[in-house]
């Protein structure tokens, strides 16, 4: 089967972006509420998320435990509010509940965590960085091992030959930050994945630029990022992280590639749509006050022609 | 009176000696044909972890990692959080040694179904030196929660657990030796998973010991008795549930106690042992085991001697023990 690209409508990307403004305006104020975690990955992500979790993924409210559902990982669980606020809007959880980011009792942890939310599409826990990706390679591994059972199982045998044309159970999206990059963990992840033609797995990279003591290139250099991925038998796409087409279109052509794993590099702006947090490393892992948040809500709320949507 | 479900030749010098990690190899094999969820995993270990047994009859349920043990755990957690039960294996400085942060996050605090195996623990791995010496990884691995943490004795134990850990719900820690040391169970010989069994009755002294020294404890039992003392020697595989009940049940009866392990004294069987009597019943206890030191190269059985770790060793700490009531 080949997916259709530029399935989205205008309507529906009209939508889709209107989406993912509120998406941000709920990090902020589930951000001041906590007065702590971080603001400008979120920030910076709002629009794959909702790509993700509208268009790309098959997973829905209904059918949370489907054993054959996508499998969502969350390596940089840092960025969870995004998660957290993407979730509420579709209908996971109650917007109010944001609130209770961080607190006691609370199944929205300061990152994201399969135990206090095992009724939350959260596949497992995150924090130290690099550990997600290894943990989705396993799960894509488990699709392909049950996808080779059925077929192994079947009677017939000959669909064997067209396993590459046949999608797997599951796919499994990993999203990941370029900090995150620095743990060797990851490239372990990277080699493993490349070396078992891992079609299975598609990586969604949130190239910002940024980490907590700096740029990523000051920090320690990264590029050439694309050129890395190919080298270890990955296939590259990049997009603007802020087109959700591009970003839809660019997952169903990776769901639909049959030799190796892909990589999606999300060229994001940290803190967007926020004038005073875009594109400062400062905002990493920092939550607004009141009057900064007045001030971050506001320019939500106004900038409607740029941000809302662009197609209106 | 020795526990009759024990092998009748383990006083013997000529008793049969299995490295206990072929226990697992074999029962990895025997797993496999069970449960066709079974997955192995290794980091360019697979012979000497004996994985290479599994690899050979199911390569579909094989991964081999490369020397990248961090990952390794991580793709073990992901197949255990899709249905599967892979078993990590490596040696046990790199498993849970080098991947400690993995076990913990991704395979602990998920409570994820992973069975993590490691090889050539203690220092009786010898020659190869203290860095691959694993004397560490019961302290570490006993703090975490949610983690069932298992020392078998010989072969067939270690064989015994490999299956009872597959049928175990969550995450568990065994680990095993490099060398052949004797065979000291038999097919018959209970097992299960956090429940110590008594190996020697006795009432003068318990020595609480784990893994492949037990064998030594057992021979310093024999001499104890030649002189008129009766230990009474319990295997105390699992670490983590510890079996309270039979250790304080064993020293309401004898007022001290004697640990036997090839770890650190701080954190292992004596870090466990020291726990449950201080809580219920503070006996003395004297501990055989590595006193807050590494290793060095040497063969086993000459470490062994220049540590303390052999039957006349435990012999003198049971008679301290004793001394101390």
């Amino acid at each position: 089967m080949v997916y259709n690209v530029s399935m989205l409508t205008d309507k529906r990307l009209i939508e889709l972006e209107k989406t993912a403004n509120q998406i941000r305006e709920d990090i902020i104020e589930m951000l001041l509420a906590a007065k702590s975690g971080h603001s400008a990955g979120p920030l910076g992500m709002a629009d794959v998320f909702t790509a993700l979790y509208y268009e790309i993924a098959k997973i829905t409210p209904e059918t949370r435990d489907a054993p054959d559902r996508d499998r969502v990982v969350l390596s940089n669980a840092h960025i969870c509010p995004v998660l957290y606020a993407t979730l509420a809007n579709r209908g996971y959880l109650p917007r109010e509940e944001l609130k209770t980011l961080r607190k006691l009792g609370t199944r929205l942890q300061g990152h994201s965590n399969s135990h206090f939310s095992p009724d939350l599409p959260i596949e497992t826990s995150g924090g130290p960085l690099g550990q997600g990706i290894s943990q989705a390679v396993g799960m894509a591994l488990a699709a392909r091992h049950n996808y080779e059972s059925r077929i192994t199982n079947d009677e017939s045998g000959r669909v064997r030959g067209t396993r590459y044309v046949v999608p797997s159970v599951w796919h499994t999206w990993c999203l990941m930050g370029d900090g995150e990059l620095d743990e060797g963990q990851c490239w372990e992840a990277f080699m493993l994945a490349g070396k078992l033609n891992l079609r299975e797995l598609t990586v969604f990279i949130d190239r910002n630029n940024i980490q907590i003591d700096g740029f990523t290139e000051n920090v320690m250099p990264l590029e050439p990022l694309a050129d890395r991925f190919k080298s270890y038998n990955w296939s590259v796409i990049e997009v603007d992280g802020h087109n959700i087409r591009e970003v839809v279109d660019a997952a169903n052509r990776a769901r639909s590639t049959a030799e190796n794993p892909t990589v999606i590099i999300c060229h994001t702006i940290p803190g967007k749509g926020v004038d005073f947090m875009e594109n400062k490393f400062e905002w990493h892992g920092k939550a607004p006050n009141a009057d900064e948040a007045r001030v971050a809500l506001a320019e939500l709320r106004t900038l409607g022609g740029q941000i809302t949507s662009e197609h209106e | 009176m020795l526990n009759s479900t024990l092998n009748s030749q383990l006083f013997d010098a000529e008793v049969e000696r299995i490295p206990t990690r072929n226990g697992y190899g074999d029962g990895l094999v025997e797993l496999g044909e069970k449960n066709p969820e079974i997955f192995v995993l290794t980091g360019d270990l697979a012979e000497s972890t004996r994985a290479h047994l599994f690899q050979k009859k199911y390569p579909e349920r094989f991964v081999e990692c490369g020397v990248a043990e961090q990952n390794m755990m991580g793709v073990a957690a992901g197949l255990a959080l899709s249905g599967k039960i892979p078993f990590v294996s490596s040696y046990a400085v790199f498993v849970p040694g080098r991947s400690w942060d993995q076990l913990r996050v991704s395979v602990c605090y998920t409570n994820a179904n992973v069975k993590v195996a490691g090889a050539h623990a203690g220092i009786s791995v010898g020659p190869d030196g203290a860095t691959h010496q694993a004397l560490e990884d019961l302290a570490i691995t006993r703090v975490l929660p949610n983690l069932t943490v298992v020392v078998p004795c010989d072969y067939e134990e270690t064989r015994k657990c490999t299956h009872a850990v597959a049928e175990l719900a969550g995450p568990c820690y065994f680990r095993f030796a490099r060398e052949k040391t004797p065979v000291i169970t038999t097919k018959e010989t209970p097992f299960e998973i956090g429940k110590a069994y008594v190996c020697i009755e006795g009432k003068d002294v318990t020595i609480a010991a784990c893994g492949p020294l037990l064998h030594e404890a057992l021979l310093a039992a024999r001499e104890l008795e030649k002189e008129g003392i009766e230990a009474e020697v319990l295997n105390c595989h699992t670490l983590k549930p510890f079996d309270e009940a039979t250790l304080i049940k064993s020293v309401a009866k004898t007022k001290c106690c004697v640990s036997v392990e090839e770890h650190q004294i701080t954190g292992g069987l004596a870090g466990a042992v020291a726990e449950t009597l201080g809580r219920f019943n503070p006996v003395p206890l004297e501990t055989i085991g590595m006193p807050d030191h590494f290793g060095e190269s040497g063969e086993p059985d000459e470490l062994l001697t220049k540590y303390g770790m052999r039957a006349k060793d435990i012999v003198a700490a049971a008679k301290k023990a004793m001394a101390r009531k």
